[in-house]
């Protein structure tokens, strides 16, 4: 199918002023690729520009300056009724669903089949009860939305926007108004469909937890411009600017008390966490170490740790050296 | 009861009443299809909104607020050469129907544009990312969304066309606000007012129930 080589998002220094002030700018030059089957996560704290963003790239907002392609075509270029059909192809899901409260479930996901034309009548049938049961809603087909929970709303808005076998699905803040364990459920929905349809995702959220549970890559973004980029792990685990690491509460820890001791920061992750490395260093090398802070969990299933601590001894280089052997990454800690 | 209602002639009074029914049903159906295009357009035209236009949307807005500020009685009165020239009457039933409609669907039009006012703006954006056209956006997301607005709207509206029927009879409509008119007030024949009048409430409640039960079947909220 599509060249994984080639991006299905393309962003080229895209910026977005909703006044004629540039320096005002929601969006200020973003340049970002999401590669065909990639759950993408744009992380920021409100007024950061996210929903902006995830909107220029389904042209709901238009760039100011730069180009949004997808897969190469540059959406700014196409005739309306070129992007009409583009957006077909783009799914949208919304923080406050955006479900039409007049029609029924069933109604809300055969909208976008009806909007084409020349989709008979039994194919939208099969295809909505075949959507309807993959997201389990089929024992609610004929209910209307006020009827339905949050999460049970969100499951409506997925089916409707996959309706048209879209390749992207954008979704804006869409567990945002959940709670935790609905929201757990619809993270778990997005990743099978990630899966099983190859579709790509990108997910603009203020939560940190939704990045890790689900996303492969990450954009951190502050004041409409991306401050860090990467692999989920590595931005989580090396958060380097500051807004990463407020977002991740790592700041505002009292200040260490080492002594004359040295800090570092311990990161490890796969099998690596399931090794006793840290006393079975200390047993070898002799040094002493106390504990600063510790974290410990999965992101997206594979698990990680890591630690502030700090040690002294005579044998501290072979204990660092160990460490490393053991696939821990060590840095010298400056808090 | 003959002596309680000595001067009300039943068949005048029955046929005025029909005559009110015509009105009524003529102007409020041209008042639904010109008003509601209208207040389609009002509410397309404002900032914002997908055909944003301010010159467009201050000029609808004018038109419509003159129309609304003159009292019907004058209107009545003003629209008399328009209206010989459109229907070839200014008399009758027909002759009332242009007047109640050039008051009522610029009313009804500012109704209808509060009821779109009310939808979730949301809703027209999840329209636009799944590629609907501006006029799918309007009626298969935007109209079904407002309707129970929309029907309250046309309650509201129909009850005001009551009330219009009957003034209209000050300028030689037909209809029971003729009746009471020429009857109930010219000749002080309070029996004939009394009786027009409580037909007139009970076409008033009537509309009101109509208009209640059609909006909890369309709302889904």
């Amino acid at each position: 199918m599509a060249d994984a080589s080639k991006p299905r998002i393309e962003l080229i220094d895209v910026v977005k002023a909703f006044s004629g002030d540039v320096d005002a700018a929601a969006v200020r030059g973003v340049s970002l690729r999401i590669a065909p089957g990639e759950v993408f996560g744009v992380i920021g704290e409100s007024g950061a520009g996210k929903s902006t963003l995830i909107r220029l790239m389904n042209l709901l907002e238009r760039p100011t300056s730069g180009r949004v392609l997808v897969d190469g075509e540059d959406l700014a270029a196409l005739s309306p009724a070129a992007l009409r059909r583009q957006r077909r192809r783009i799914g949208m899901i919304f923080q406050h669903f955006n479900l039409l409260q007049s029609k029924t479930v069933w109604e809300n996901v055969a909208v976008p089949l009806r909007l084409e034309g020349g989709v008979g009548a039994a194919a939208i049938k099969a295809r909505v009860g075949a959507l309807l049961e993959r997201v389990g809603l089929t024992a609610l087909a004929d209910k209307y939305p006020a009827q339905l929970s949050g999460g049970q709303k969100q499951r409506v808005g997925i089916a409707r926007a996959l309706a048209c076998e879209p390749k992207v699905l954008l979704c804006d803040e869409a567990t945002s108004a959940l709670d935790p364990e609905t929201t757990d459920q619809i993270l778990t929905l997005l990743g099978e469909l990630n899966r099983e349809l190859d579709l790509t995702i990108v997910l603009i959220t203020h939560e940190m937890d939704v990045v890790r549970r689900v996303c492969d890559r990450v954009a951190v973004l502050d004041a409409g411009r991306i401050v860090e980029t990467g692999e989920v792990v590595d931005v989580f685990l090396n958060a380097e600017s500051p807004v990463t690491r407020r977002m991740l509460r790592e700041d505002g820890h009292p200040p260490l008390r080492t002594g004359s001791a040295r800090a570092f920061r311990l990161t490890y992750r796969g099998e690596a966490a399931h090794a006793p490395f840290l006393s079975q260093t200390a047993k070898a090398t002799g040094i002493d170490f106390s504990l600063h802070l510790a974290r410990a969990g999965e992101i997206k299933g594979v698990p990680y740790g890591q630690l502030v601590v700090s040690m002294e001894g005579e044998c501290l280089d072979d204990a660092l050296a160990r460490f490393e052997a053991a696939g821990v990454q060590v840095r010298e800690f400056h808090p | 009861m003959s002596a309680l209602f000595a001067n009300v002639d039943w068949g005048d009074i029955l046929k005025a009443a029909l005559e009110t029914l015509e009105m009524l049903g003529g102007s409020m159906l041209l008042t639904v299809i010109l008003g509601l295009p209208l207040g389609v357009l009002l509410f397309l035209t404002a900032r914002g909104q997908l055909l944003a236009s301010p010159a467009l949307h201050a000029a609808l807005a004018f038109a419509v607020n003159v129309l609304r500020s003159v009292p019907f009685i004058i209107l009545l009165i003003l629209m008399m050469p328009l209206t010989l020239a459109l229907v070839g009457t200014s008399l009758g039933v027909r002759g009332a129907i242009p007047p109640l409609v050039v008051g009522a669907a610029p009313f009804f039009a500012r109704l209808v544009e509060t009821a779109l006012r009310e939808v979730d703006p949301g809703v027209s954006q999840a329209a636009q990312a799944m590629g609907a056209r501006n006029e799918q956006i309007v009626l298969r997301f935007l109209l079904p969304e407002a309707l129970p607005g929309v029907l309250a709207g046309a309650t509201v509206t129909a009850i005001a066309l009551v009330s219009y029927t009957a003034m209209a009879g000050v300028v030689g409509a037909g209809g029971l606000g003729d009746l009471a008119v020429r009857f109930g007030y010219q000749r002080f024949q309070t029996d004939v007012m009394v009786v027009t009048v409580v037909l007139l409430l009970i076409l008033v409640q009537i509309l009101q129930m109509i208009g209640d039960r059609l909006v909890a079947r369309v709302s889904h909220r």
